[in-house]
């Protein structure tokens, strides 16, 4: 083979490079996400597991049912708490911040919701 | 020359089967028997505007006394002002842009079925607070194509603004005017957000809902709560004949707007 000095070398660095993103975050698994979970409440309106999978599911069933349907608005959780089934108004009361809740794990999954270009999110004291 | 025989009697009969097939098929379109498009439920083609229907279910209407506003010049304003902070409407500083879920119209605006060829002064100056009119028949609700529109059961002319995609269908639909297009971001605009209520976004139809969100609360519209104590405005269930709204009606003589059009418009003008 001619330049062998050359080509082993340059494939060396060339696979180095390319790998690069597979060993540099290798064992790491980076930072995972971690909502702020909210004070004034124990419990949500659904338990954890099905809220961290489904809260989208949910917030479009309350809209429907509530403007066409005509639903209730008020909600019970199981340990007996009154909510409001509104995002404004219900969600945000106790998840107070958008930042330090929503976008935690929106942003570790990469996922830009729409909810916030009309829906306002409470004002933060920063 | 065989071959072209031969052609030219497979198009004859083709031609023919096709001649004989076409009209069935156009017959059959005719009487209905294949549906272009399902009807919205609750709309029917525009009936005379005198017929009584059945009178079953809410039917939430406003009555607008037109005099005590024209007694009183600033309270369209404060009930314009009520209605549109609450409801985070933006004010966008020119006519092209208008964002309006209430507002103040002429006479001749208003009621163009109702022109004379000679207006009294007090007529023609007379402020009418126009809206919605969440009527019970709506060309705006058929003119949706994703049902963001819709009428609830409560009679109002609802909206679910997640589901506008904004082809305007509606706003060439509604003969009132009364819906407004979102062609900027409304967000910068507004004067002072209300963080009970939600904004919306560029690209989105907007208009008076009712205050579906106040009603469920056992309040009255903003607008209303506002003209209630000048008596210039009532607001209640149309169907029910012992309502405040209905004893009203009884009395007075009242104009809805284009009635000629059979949207029955559930606003009704004391002028």
């Amino acid at each position: 083979m001619y330049d062998k000095n050359k080509i082993i070398p340059g494939l060396i660095v060339f696979v180095g490079l390319v790998t690069f993103p597979i060993w540099y975050g290798f064992g790491g698994g980076g930072k995972l996400p971690n909502p702020e979970k909210p004070t004034i409440a124990k419990q949500c309106v659904m338990p954890t597991e099905e809220m961290r999978k489904s809260h989208m599911v949910l917030l479009n069933q309350w809209r429907d049912d509530i403007i066409r349907m005509g639903g209730t608005r008020k909600g019970v959780t199981a340990d007996g708490t009154d909510y409001v089934r509104s995002l404004q108004k219900g969600c945000m009361k106790c998840h107070a911040s958008k930042k330090k809740f929503c976008d935690e794990c929106h942003n570790y999954a990469a996922v830009n919701p729409y909810c916030w270009d009309c829906h306002l999110q409470p004002k933060e004291a920063n | 020359m065989d071959n072209s025989r031969r052609k030219f009697l497979k198009i004859a009969g083709l031609t023919a089967i096709a001649g004989i097939g076409a009209p069935t098929a156009f017959n059959s379109l005719l009487k209905g028997e294949v549906h272009a498009s399902t009807a919205t439920e609750g709309c029917y083609p525009a009936a005379e505007h005198g017929v009584v229907t059945a009178t079953s279910g809410k039917r939430l209407g406003f009555v607008i006394d037109t005099k005590k506003f024209a007694a009183d010049r600033d309270l369209s304003k404060r009930c314009i002002e009520a209605c549109h902070s609450i409801h985070n409407v933006p004010d966008f500083g020119n006519k092209k842009d208008e964002i309006k879920w209430i507002w103040v119209e002429n006479y001749e605006h208003a009621f163009p079925d109702n022109s004379q060829q000679k207006v009294s002064e007090e007529v023609e100056k007379l402020p009418i607070m126009t809206l919605c009119n969440h009527c019970q028949n709506p060309p705006c609700v058929r003119a949706c194509p994703t049902q963001a529109t819709f009428k609830n059961a409560e009679g109002a002319t609802m909206m679910d603004f997640h589901r506008c995609i904004g082809c305007r269908f509606c706003m060439a639909a509604c003969p009132y005017g009364a819906r407004s297009f979102n062609w900027r971001d409304p967000r910068p605009f507004i004067k002072k957000e209300n963080p009970e209520f939600p904004t919306r976004m560029r690209g989105v139809v907007e208009k008076c809902l009712m205050c579906y969100e106040r009603l469920a609360e056992g309040k009255l519209p903003a607008c209303v709560e506002v003209a209630q104590p000048a008596g210039a405005m009532f607001f209640g269930d149309l169907n029910d004949p012992s309502s405040e709204i209905s004893q009203v009606l009884k009395e007075k003589f009242t104009i809805q707007r284009k009635p000629s059009l059979g949207t029955k418009p559930s606003i009704f003008y004391i002028i």
